[in-house]
C-alpha cells in the first residue's frame, strides 16, 4: 500500500513534458465552457497552457495571497469585479492598445490593465405559464410593487447579482438602492444559492420571476428544451440592464508576457468570439460577430453607462445588502 | 502518576499543534490590516444575531445526529442485527456525499414542485419542511451522524465487556446495563463525535446555503465571494476562532477527568452479542430508513440525472478516481499519524500544556473550508515555495482541514486503553517500538481505523483546497462533480458523483473488514 501510494506521488510530481512555451492560467471560467477554446489557441499557437479551474472570487483571493510570487500568467475571470480588486493591488501588466481598442471602452479597464471577452448581461427571467411577458416592468424598479410578493426568487450571495447592486448604487445613489433592496424585501423573495438555482426554481414553478444573467437559461434549456422560462431584457439604460464582462488580465511579473498577450489576442479574435457566442451564448464584444439566436444586438441591450472596473467596491455594496437585512 | 513524556514525542506534538494553528495565524496577519470601518461592522448586531442562530443549530444538529447515531453504532457493533458489516459500510456513506449534492437531492425530492411532493402528497404523507431551520437541521443531522456513529463504534468495539459482564452479574437488566454503565463509558466516544459535528456545523456553507438558512459562515464568504475584502473576512474568521475555543473549553469543563479504561487484568475481548429476536426487525427498518435517506435517495437522483443525460459525455474517469483515492488516503494516513502524538500526550502525560496541544488542534476546524485553503496559500507561498503546487502542499491541507477528526477518535480509543497492558509488556523487557507495533498499536486498531476512515471519507468529498492547493491538473472525481454542477449540468455530474460515492464505500468497506480482524481478543 504504501508503495503504491509512493509511486502515485511520484507519478503526479513528475508532470509530462509540456510544449516549449507553457502559459499557467487560473481561470475562473468553467472547464466545459473555455476548455475546447484553450485547447484551439495551443493548436494555432503552440503556446502550451496549464489551467487552474476554480471560482473567480476564490481564485482572485488566491492571486491576491500569492502577490508578486504568483505561478500565473494570467487571469480569465468571470467578473469585471474581480479583475478590478486585483488592478487596485497593482498585480495587473497593462496589455498592448491593439487588443484594448478591440473592445468599446466600457468594456475594459480605464488604466488598460484587462480588457472584457464576453458580455453577460443581467435579465429578468420569468415562468412562461404564470406570466405574460407584457406584464413584467420596464424597469427593475418596478419589481417592487406589491402585486409581486411571495413571487420572486435572487441569489443575494452570488457576485453577478452584487455586482449588479452596485451598479445601482453607482447609478442612482444608495438611497435608491436602499429602498429597492427594502421594496424587493418586502415582496419576500425567495433566496436562492446562484444563478442556476433560481432558473431551477422557475422550471418548478417555486417562483415566478427571477434576477440572473442572461445565458442560465440557455444551458438550461439545452438539459431540458420544454423549460416554461424566458428571459426579459429591462429598458436600456435601466439599472437592471447592466452588461458585465468576463475577461483577461495578464498578472504583473510573468516570464511568459509574450504569449500571454498573444492569449489575450486571440480571445478577442473573431474565431474566438465566435464561439463565445454560439457555445456560452454570450455577447461577442467584438463588432461584427454573429450573436446566438433569441439573443439582442448588445447595443439594444442598452447597458447603462458606467465604469466596470469600478463594481470593485463592494464594502459599501455589502454593508448595504446587511444592512436592509437581504444578507 | 506524573511521568514525563519523551522529548521525540513533544516535538511532533509540537510541530502538528503549529500546523494546526496556520489558518488562525494567517487570519490575524490579514485582520491586523482591517481599518476601523472593519471593526465597527463586526461589532453590530447583526453578527451576534448570526452567530446565535448558527450556535442554535450546531446544538441541534449535534443532538440529533448522536441520537440516531447511538442506537445505529450499537445495533452494529453488540447485536445480532443480519448484516452488520454491509450496514456499517452503507450509514458511513453519508459522508462522501458532497454537501452541494446532498442538498441539492434534498430540494430536488422534498422542495416545492421536487419529485417527491406529489406521491407523498398522494398517500396523505407530510412532506419535509426543506427550507430554514428545520431543512438545515435535515440536512445537515443526515450528512454529520456518521461522526458520532464511527466514533461510538470505535468506542463499542474498544470498551472492555468486564465492566457489563460486572453490572450484570450485579442483577442490572440488559437495558438498565445499558444506559448505567455502556453509555456512560462512551462519554470520550460522545465528546469527540459532539466536537467534530458542532464544529462541522459552524464552518459549513453548502447546505445552509442551499435551504436558505442563514448562518455565520455565509457571512464570511459573501466578504470573500463578493467583496475581495479580505481583512473583514478575516475578523469574522477570527470571531469563528475564538467561538471554537469557548466550545473547546466547556467540552473540556463538561468532560472531567475520569478514566475509561478498566483496571484490572485480565485479556480483553469481545462482548457477547445481544440477540435481537423480536426487535430485528424494527432494528432493520431503523437502518433501512437511515440508509434510503442518506444513501438511496442521493443515488436515486444521481441516477435520475444520469439517465435523463445517457448521451451527455463525462469523459474518462479512471485518472480523476486515482487521484482521488490516492490524494485522500495520503490525507489519512498523514493525519492519523499526526494525531498520535498529540492524542498521546494527552492522554497519558496529561497537564495543562499538554491538553491544550490538543486542543489546538481544532483552532481551524470550525472555519469555512475556502479559509483554510487561502491560509494554506499563504503558507505555501511565504514559507515553502518549493512546495507549492505540488501534491504534497494538498496533503498537507487535509491533514490541518481533518487533523481534528482523527484526533477526537483516535484521543477518545486511547482513553479507553488501559496504560497497563504496555508497561507490562515493557517491563517483560520489549523495547518502546516493539511495545507499541505489538500491543498499543493492536489495542489502537479501532480507534486508527474509524480515524482514517473519516479522514478518508470527507477528504474524498473536499473542495476548496483541492480547487486551489492541488497541482494544476490534478482532477479529482470531487472537481469534476464541481465542474458539471457549477454551470448546471447535472446529468453530467451523475457519473463522477455515482463513481465518488462507489469508491468511498469501497474505501470504508475496506477499513471496516480490517477493524474485524483487530476485535479485542
Amino acid at each position: 500500500m504504501v508503495r503504491l501510494l509512493l509511486f502515485s506521488l511520484v507519478l503526479t510530481l513528475s508532470s509530462p513534458a509540456l510544449a516549449a512555451e507553457t502559459l499557467t492560467i487560473y481561470s475562473g471560467r468553467n472547464e466545459k465552457l473555455v476548455g475546447p477554446l484553450l485547447k484551439k489557441f495551443t493548436e494555432k499557437t503552440g503556446i502550451g497552457v496549464k489551467v487552474r479551474y476554480g471560482e473567480t472570487p476564490q481564485l482572485a483571493a488566491t492571486l491576491l495571497e500569492e502577490g508578486a510570487k504568483t505561478p500565473a500568467d494570467v487571469f480569465f475571470a468571470q467578473d469585471a469585479g474581480a479583475l478590478g480588486a486585483l488592478a487596485k493591488s497593482g498585480q495587473l501588466e497593462a496589455l498592448p492598445k491593439e487588443t484594448l481598442d478591440k473592445v468599446d471602452a466600457r468594456f475594459r479597464s480605464p488604466q488598460g490593465v484587462w480588457v472584457g471577452t464576453s458580455g453577460r448581461a443581467r435579465v429578468v427571467a420569468y415562468n412562461t405559464k404564470k406570466v405574460k411577458a407584457n406584464a413584467l416592468p420596464k424597469s427593475i424598479l418596478g419589481f417592487t410593487d406589491a402585486k409581486w410578493k411571495g413571487r420572486l426568487g435572487w441569489a443575494p450571495t452570488n457576485a453577478s447579482f452584487q455586482s449588479f447592486v452596485t451598479a445601482l448604487r453607482l447609478l442612482k445613489g444608495d438611497e435608491a438602492a436602499t429602498q429597492w433592496l427594502k421594496g424587493i424585501q418586502a415582496n419576500a423573495p425567495r433566496v436562492y444559492k446562484n444563478n442556476s438555482a433560481v432558473i431551477e426554481a422557475l422550471g418548478r414553478g417555486e417562483i415566478d420571476a427571477g434576477f440572473v444573467n442572461h445565458y442560465y437559461l440557455f444551458s438550461a434549456k439545452k438539459n431540458k428544451a420544454d423549460l416554461p422560462v424566458a428571459n426579459h431584457f429591462v429598458a436600456a439604460g435601466d439599472p437592471g440592464a447592466l452588461v458585465n464582462v468576463a475577461g483577461v488580465a495578464i498578472l504583473k511579473g510573468t516570464k511568459n508576457a509574450d504569449a500571454a498577450k498573444k492569449l489575450a489576442a486571440y480571445l478577442l479574435d473573431s474565431e474566438a468570439q465566435a464561439y463565445f457566442a454560439q457555445e456560452t451564448y454570450e455577447f461577442p464584444l467584438v463588432a461584427g460577430v454573429k450573436m446566438a439566436e433569441g439573443l439582442p444586438a448588445l447595443d439594444k441591450v442598452g447597458s447603462p453607462d458606467l465604469d466596470l472596473s469600478k463594481l470593485d467596491d463592494l464594502r459599501g455594496t455589502v454593508k448595504l445588502l446587511q444592512d436592509t437585512g437581504v444578507l | 502518576m506524573r511521568r514525563r513524556a519523551p522529548g521525540g514525542l513533544w516535538v511532533a506534538g509540537v510541530a502538528m499543534a503549529a500546523l494546526a494553528l496556520v489558518p488562525a495565524v494567517y487570519l490575524c496577519v490579514r485582520a491586523a490590516e482591517a481599518d476601523a470601518e472593519a471593526w465597527g461592522l463586526l461589532f453590530r448586531d447583526r453578527t451576534w444575531g448570526l452567530l446565535g442562530r448558527t450556535l442554535g443549530l450546531a446544538a441541534a444538529v449535534t443532538g440529533c445526529a448522536a441520537l440516531l447515531a447511538l442506537p445505529l453504532a450499537w445495533l452494529t457493533t453488540r447485536t445480532d442485527l443480519p448484516g452488520r458489516r454491509l450496514w456499517t459500510v452503507l450509514l458511513c456513506v453519508p459522508l462522501a456525499v458532497p454537501t452541494f449534492v446532498s442538498g441539492y437531492v434534498l430540494l430536488a425530492a422534498f422542495g416545492v414542485g421536487g419529485a417527491l411532493e406529489e406521491p407523498l402528497t398522494r398517500w396523505g404523507l407530510p412532506v419535509p419542511p426543506v427550507y430554514g431551520f428545520p431543512g438545515a437541521l435535515l440536512a445537515l443531522t443526515v450528512s454529520t451522524y456518521p461522526y458520532f456513529f464511527l466514533a461510538l463504534r470505535a468506542g463499542l468495539l474498544s470498551q472492555d465487556p468486564a465492566w457489563l459482564e460486572g453490572a450484570r452479574s450485579l442483577g442490572l437488566t440488559p437495558a438498565r446495563a445499558f444506559f448505567r454503565i455502556t453509555v456512560p463509558l462512551l462519554r470520550p466516544a460522545f465528546a469527540s463525535g459532539a466536537l467534530l459535528v458542532g464544529l462541522y456545523v459552524l464552518s459549513d456553507f453548502g447546505a445552509v446555503a442551499l435551504v436558505q438558512y442563514d448562518a455565520f459562515s455565509r457571512a464570511i464568504y459573501v466578504q470573500y465571494e463578493g467583496a475581495y475584502d479580505r481583512s473583514y473576512a478575516a475578523l469574522l474568521g477570527l470571531a469563528l476562532v475564538s467561538v471554537t475555543v469557548g466550545v473547546l473549553a466547556l467540552e473540556l469543563w463538561l468532560r472531567g477527568r475520569a478514566g475509561y479504561h478498566r483496571s484490572a487484568k485480565g485479556a480483553a475481548r469481545a462482548v457477547a452479542p445481544v440477540s435481537l429476536r423480536g426487535w430485528r426487525v424494527p432494528a432493520l427498518l431503523l437502518c433501512g430508513a437511515v440508509v434510503a435517506v442518506g444513501v438511496a435517495l442521493p443515488v436515486g437522483v444521481l441516477v435520475y440525472w444520469g439517465v435523463q443525460g445517457l448521451s451527455v459525455e463525462s469523459g474518462p474517469m479512471l485518472g480523476p478516481a486515482w487521484n482521488s483515492v490516492s490524494a485522500s488516503m495520503m490525507g489519512a494516513v498523514a493525519a492519523v499519524v499526526g494525531a498520535l502524538p498529540l492524542a498521546f500526550l494527552a492522554v497519558r502525560y496529561p497537564s495543562r500544556l499538554t491538553v491544550a496541544l490538543e486542543r489546538v488542534s481544532y483552532a481551524g476546524y470550525a472555519l469555512p473550508p475556502i479559509v483554510l485553503a487561502l491560509s494554506l496559500v499563504f503558507l505555501g507561498v511565504q514559507a515553502v515555495p518549493f512546495l507549492y503546487g505540488t501534491l504534497v502542499m494538498l496533503v498537507l491541507a487535509y491533514v490541518v482541514r481533518f487533523l481534528p477528526q482523527a484526533v477526537g477518535v483516535v484521543r477518545a480509543s486511547l482513553l479507553q486503553l488501559n496504560p497497563h497492558l504496555p508497561e507490562a509488556a515493557a517491563s517483560l523487557g520489549q523495547p518502546p517500538s516493539a511495545v507499541l507495533r505489538r500491543v498499543t498499536a493492536p489495542l489502537l486498531r479501532p480507534g486508527l481505523l474509524a480515524g482514517a476512515a473519516l479522514v478518508f471519507l470527507t477528504a474524498m468529498k473536499e473542495l476548496p483546497a483541492t480547487l486551489l492547493l492541488a497541482p494544476i491538473g490534478f482532477e479529482t472525481l470531487a472537481t469534476r462533480v464541481w465542474g458539471a454542477t457549477a454551470e448546471g449540468r447535472f446529468a453530467e455530474a451523475a457519473a463522477p458523483a455515482l463513481l465518488l460515492m462507489a469508491v468511498s464505500t469501497l474505501g470504508v468497506g475496506l477499513l471496516v473488514s480490517q477493524e474485524g480482524r483487530s476485535s479485542p481478543g
